[in-house]
């Protein structure tokens, strides 16, 4: 049993005792309660850090399958809690960083290599950006079903590889300034501290524009699992790109050509033989997350489908939702804030007449990119049909297809990609 | 002016792709804040583990496949199968000839581009709980025996800062430039959809 564990026991064991108090607490709170009615003695951590409500059970971890997505079913507004981030990768423990012995070396092609505290970083302007994170892979509905021979059924197995947090930080242009970048420069490196020191190259351009060298997420510390204490934002491009546990950043005149980016997130082109690498930019994309797989309707009647849109070109413009299988379209609500490169909620009234439905969304970015079907998208990324996206071992990054998911009569909603 | 710069740092990358990384404009070079403190050139020696793909990086040492085959058979065999080609993890070697299949086999030797990055990756990340415990002469011969079994080298061939940057890979052509023209544009379905 880990430490938070045993606190949350300890906690559990204390709530029985305290809840006859409870009335005098909600006494105290409306101003009329006198001091004899407060509890004499309190467990020191008393609710010292919040936890939800014993009905909420969300999690990020499935327990049939031990991979960690974000359960987007449950998600309401744009910001995903911190304690409910993916986590890629899964299989590893985050490293135990002591903030106060961490610290950020930028050296290579500048004129003044520097060693950055975390005190020092945090003295520096700063700025609080809302971003989504995005795993390349994420989309891959039938990715679960090859590996692991899983049907993904919910939004949380098709979509769970992206999440949105506020971020806070110093912004890395500031920070190459600082250092000075020689005018030969045109990349980086970035390479966190854990065991196995994950790096990847980035375009200086990028770094220029509006990447994050972040230490906060949704107003606390950035969590272990997401880099503490300090870790990469790179606004819109590949999960990878990220790197968390951030402690070096060395300026290049061409890319690092790590393990990653030469061998792993390149896309092997069926109908080319060759490989598209450094791609960057996540494709826009939308999903429905209620309803979604694996829910039920109780019954015929009002819902609003509601939804998440995102893309890596930059903000959401436009989301459009069917309800009859892709026949007709009408424009989605899109919810404030509409942000670049962030998640956005939008909205949609529907009446459910008890028939069969199959309901899905599409948007569109003010690059004027628009989310594909799986058909077009298998034509733009090697190709190849829909058939082979769903029986190639090949690996199929960056699929950012329309998600339908079928309503039954009996109200059971399933992926009707499958 | 702006045209000679742009020109100039596109014939000094790598791979059109580079030309992304559209040269930014001289940066304002005397420091705002005045934080940080400056590294020894021992400190970022000690820091410093990436090898780019020209290898410059490389630090003296030198090792042979068979030398390689000894702490492979230790160290590695146990996740990539006893000739690298059985896993339960990555699989290392053979692979050649499945690219255009709809089942292609991603090894080091069909797949990866660079030497470099063998060197850099297992000296980084290998082998898991003991990851930057390998000495220079056993990342050598580790390479070396991987480039061996994969077919790319001679049992005998010493492996070095000099060699090892030198070797050709067999599927270093097959990486398309994304952006011929140097300019990132969207594509209909996104910015992933630009290409050939």
């Amino acid at each position: 049993m880990n430490t938070k564990e045993r606190g949350r026991r300890r906690f559990l064991k204390g709530g029985a005792a305290l809840a006859g108090l409870a009335v005098g607490e909600i006494r105290s709170a409306s101003g009329q309660a006198i001091g004899s009615e407060r509890p004499e003695v309190r467990p020191e951590d008393f609710r010292a850090y919040g936890e939800r409500s014993r009905f909420v059970t969300s999690v990020r971890r499935d327990p049939r399958n031990p991979n960690s997505r974000t359960p987007l079913q449950d998600s309401v507004g744009i910001i995903t809690p911190s304690a409910l981030h993916f986590m890629v990768p899964t299989w590893i423990d985050p490293p135990d960083i002591d903030p106060w012995q961490h610290r950020l070396l930028i050296h290579g092609m500048v004129d003044r290599p520097l060693i950055f505290s975390m005190e020092e970083l945090k003295r520096l302007p700063s700025v609080s950006r809302i971003h989504f994170v995005e795993c390349a892979g994420s989309g891959d509905s039938l990715e679960e079903r090859k590996k692991n021979g899983m049907l993904a059924e919910t939004v949380q197995r098709t979509h769970g590889l992206t999440a949105c947090s506020e971020w806070t930080g110093v912004l890395l242009s500031m920070l190459l300034r600082e250092t000075g970048v020689q005018k030969e420069a045109t990349w980086l490196v970035a390479e966190g501290a854990e065991p196995r020191k994950r790096s990847k190259s980035i375009p200086l351009e990028k770094a220029m524009d509006d990447v994050l060298v972040a230490y906060g997420q949704n107003g606390e510390p950035v969590r272990p699992e997401q880099g503490y204490p300090l870790r990469l934002v790179v606004p819109g491009f590949e999960g990878v790109h990220n790197i968390k546990w951030l402690r070096r950043i060395k300026v290049l005149d061409q890319p690092s050509m790590e393990k990653e980016e030469t061998s792993h997130y390149p896309t092997q082109r069926p109908d080319l033989g060759k490989a598209r690498w450094f791609q960057f930019e996540m494709g826009p994309k939308s999903v429905i997350t209620f309803p979604s797989g694996g829910q039920r309707l109780p019954s015929r009647g009002f819902y609003e489908i509601t939804g998440l849109a995102w893309s890596g070109g930059g903000a959401i413009q436009r989301v459009e939702v069917s309800t009859d299988g892709g026949r007709t379209w009408k424009d989605a609500e899109l919810q404030e804030p509409v942000l670049r490169m962030a998640h956005t909620r939008f909205r949609f009234p529907w009446n459910w007449d008890g028939d069969e439905a199959v309901l899905q969304s599409r948007c569109t970015d003010d690059v004027e990119a628009i989310q594909p079907t799986l058909a077009e998208f298998g034509r733009i990324w090697g190709g190849v049909d829909s058939e082979y996206l769903k029986t190639t071992r090949n690996k199929v990054n960056h699929i950012n297809a329309i998600q339908p998911w079928k309503v039954s009569r009996d109200g059971s909603v399933r992926n009707a990609l499958l | 002016m702006k045209e000679a710069f742009t020109m100039r740092c596109f014939l000094s990358l790598l791979m059109p792709v580079v030309g992304l990384a559209a040269c930014v404009t001289a940066l304002a070079q005397t420091p705002t804040y005045k934080l940080g403190t400056t590294p020894s050139a021992e400190e970022i020696r000690a820091w410093d583990i990436s090898i780019g793909p020209a290898g410059k990086e490389l630090p003296p040492g030198s090792g042979t496949a068979k030398e390689g085959a000894k702490i492979y058979a230790q160290k590695c065999a146990q996740c990539h199968g006893p000739t690298g080609r059985e896993g339960p993890n990555s699989r290392l070697v053979g692979g050649q000839g499945t690219l255009t299949t709809p089942d292609p086999v991603r090894t080091i030797g069909s797949y990866w581009p660079f030497a470099t990055t063998i060197w850099d990756y297992t000296n980084r990340a290998m082998p898991p709980n003991e990851e930057g415990s390998l000495t220079a002469n056993e990342v050598y011969a580790l390479t070396a025996f991987m480039l061996y079994r994969n077919g790319i080298i001679q049992e005998s061939a010493v492996l070095d800062a000099k060699t090892l940057p030198k070797i050709n890979m067999p599927n270093r052509n097959n990486f398309i430039p994304l952006w011929p023209d140097g300019k990132r544009k969207p594509g209909p379905f996104g910015f992933y959809s630009w290409g050939p």
